[in-house]
């Protein structure tokens, strides 16, 4: 069986929970983590006859600061519409999500595939939506906890854009950053912050069509198992084919025990929402918020990394592991302006890129023992002379822009000759002697 | 104009229709229920007839937009107050006959 011929064709849907104060469409709490079960409900996420739903703004904002940092288009006018069907865990029978009007649409990110190279992923929609109850299983009864129910989610749907395992790695990993520093979630994936779906099908290479199926893999709570999931899919796709069978839209979950997917739901019981828009909620026309938003918006992973490589010279590996938490590149920041230039970019980030726990580091503390711990540094003059001569030679672009007046040029070079050391050499010293270089040979 | 269908096609419709919305239909019910919903048919195609082309659809008859919560929490139902009128209830939980995700 030739499994090389093929290739796989993958489109995601991924959800996140918010972390607004409120739930999505009523004033109940969303602290429930942890309380006992029915003791964040009223009326509205209750589904009581009656009740009507309210917009949370600050919803709507994170809604909207996800999509913005997805390089979507908020829209003009957007509306609530009402997604109908039966199960416990949805007290109104209808759950109220966005279907016709997302609020944001058209974006893009870039993620890496297994070879590392970088390919743009287009996302269809970002839109907002409501989460359900709880549901346990005990004996031959299921209890139902109303907790989540109302919880405001956010739902982002790309194209069918990804065509191996790594790329579907990377995106969940990016935007998990992203949900992180813009502080819109915690994203944990344990406690179901966040949650993937994955519509699978495999093609002949070279084809550009989409398949005339595609198989949805649902209700797989860990990133691990999606992948092995996602794997086997391709495995039992391409078998199917080979065979000359033909595949239809199912969908499937993941048996850990057996690590294979079975079938949940066929073709013929596929779900029959009847969208219709939301009588009870006004329309959004929110499109001239945006500019504001984007005030707000924190700097994102992508861009603190360019920033990390240009303005502080760190390699790119460096600047990865600290801009992806947000808290970790928050204590680097505070240190190096603590160090007032005592320290280099380099030398800080090694510290807390080699700590066990850098993130949770007071930064004071960080710069403090850099200087005050003199071992194994390089102060040796002639040795970092030699190695300051070296950097201004391999970089004489760089050391150009200095003379000409751009001192902090210099910083750039400062990195050259730290990583020449491996983060050893006396950052003041190697300063002090560039200085001097720089100046005496114009 | 719709065409005519047969009988099993309009008790089909009507079971798929009655299962989406989980009513338990009897037979004598489905034959009822059938005829009735012609009727209905019948009249969402006479309004179909209406040219409404270039008329924008009326979702709400309220025309405001960006209506928000205030902010603030309100009390939320205690689970006893919550769990008065549940049929069965347990432990601060709604208890529900069996669903199983397969
Ligand atoms: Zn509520």
């Amino acid at each position: 069986m030739n499994q090389d011929g093929y290739e796989l064709v993958i489109g995601l849907e991924v959800h996140v929970e918010l972390n607004t104060k409120n739930k999505m469409f009523c004033n109940c709490s969303t602290d429930y983590f942890g309380q006992p079960a029915n003791t964040h409900i009223c009326p509205v996420c209750l589904g009581l006859p009656g009740a009507l739903p309210i917009i949370n703004h600050e919803a709507i904002q994170s809604c909207m600061k996800i999509g913005l940092a997805l390089n979507c288009t908020v829209a003009e006018n957007s509306r609530f519409e009402r997604k109908n069907y039966f199960y416990p865990d949805l007290p109104k029978g209808f759950q109220i999500s966005q279907y016709r009007w997302p609020l944001c649409t058209g974006g893009w990110l870039e993620v890496s595939d297994m070879n590392g190279q970088a390919n743009k992923i287009r996302i269809n929609r970002v839109h907002q939506e409501e989460d359900t109850g709880k549901l346990t299983h005990s004996n031959r009864n299921s209890l139902v906890d109303y907790n989540r129910s109302g919880i405001p989610l956010v739902e982002i749907v790309t194209e069918p854009d990804f065509h191996d395992v790594e790329s579907v790695r990377d995106y969940a990993k990016k935007l998990q950053q992203i949900f992180r520093s813009l502080g819109v979630s915690n994203a944990d994936m344990e406690k179901g912050d966040m949650r993937l779906e994955a519509n699978v099908s495999v093609r002949p290479v070279g084809s550009q069509e989409l398949p005339d199926y595609r198989v949805e893999l649902k209700n797989i709570n860990s990133f691990r198992f999606m992948v092995a999931a996602i794997e086997y899919e391709r495995s039992r796709q391409i078998a199917a084919l080979e065979k000359g069978e033909e595949l239809t839209q199912e969908t499937r979950g993941w048996n850990e025990e057996k690590k294979e997917t079975y079938l949940q739901r066929g073709k013929e019981e596929a779900h029959d929402y009847r969208y219709f828009p939301e009588p009870d909620l006004p329309e959004l026309q929110v499109a001239s918020q945006v500019v504001q938003i984007k005030k707000e918006m924190p700097e994102l992973p992508e861009a603190k990394i360019r920033r990390y490589k240009q303005d502080l010279s760190l390699p790119q590996s460096a600047a990865q592991v600290l801009a992806s938490d947000s808290n970790l590149s928050k204590v680097f920041e505070t240190a190096l302006e603590i160090s007032a230039g005592k320290l280099t970019a380099l030398t800080v980030a090694n510290k807390l890129i080699n700590s066990q726990n850098g993130a949770s580091l007071l930064p004071e503390k960080v710069v403090q023992d850099l200087l005050t711990s003199k071992e194994g540094l390089i102060e040796d003059n002639n040795e970092i002379s030699k190695l300051a001569q070296e950097a201004i030679k391999e970089n004489a672009q760089v050391a150009e822009i200095y003379r000409k007046g751009k001192l902090t040029a210099i910083q750039s070079l400062i990195g050259v000759v730290m990583r020449k050391s491996q983060g050893k050499a006396d950052a003041a010293k190697v300063k002090e002697t560039l200085e001097k270089l720089l100046n005496s040979e114009s | 104009m719709r065409q005519p269908k047969s009988d099993l096609q309009n008790s089909q419709n009507i079971e798929h229709v009655a299962k989406l919305a989980n009513l338990p239909l009897s037979n004598a019910e489905l034959a009822i229920y059938s005829e009735q919903l012609d009727k209905i048919i019948d009249y969402i195609n006479q309004l179909n007839q209406v040219d409404t082309k270039g008329v924008e659809p009326t979702f709400s008859v309220r025309e405001i937009t960006n209506v928000f919560q205030t902010g603030e929490q309100n009390q939320s139902l205690t689970a006893t107050e919550a769990l008065q009128n549940a049929p069965v209830h347990k432990d601060n939980f709604f208890v529900t006959k069996g669903i199983f995700e397969d």
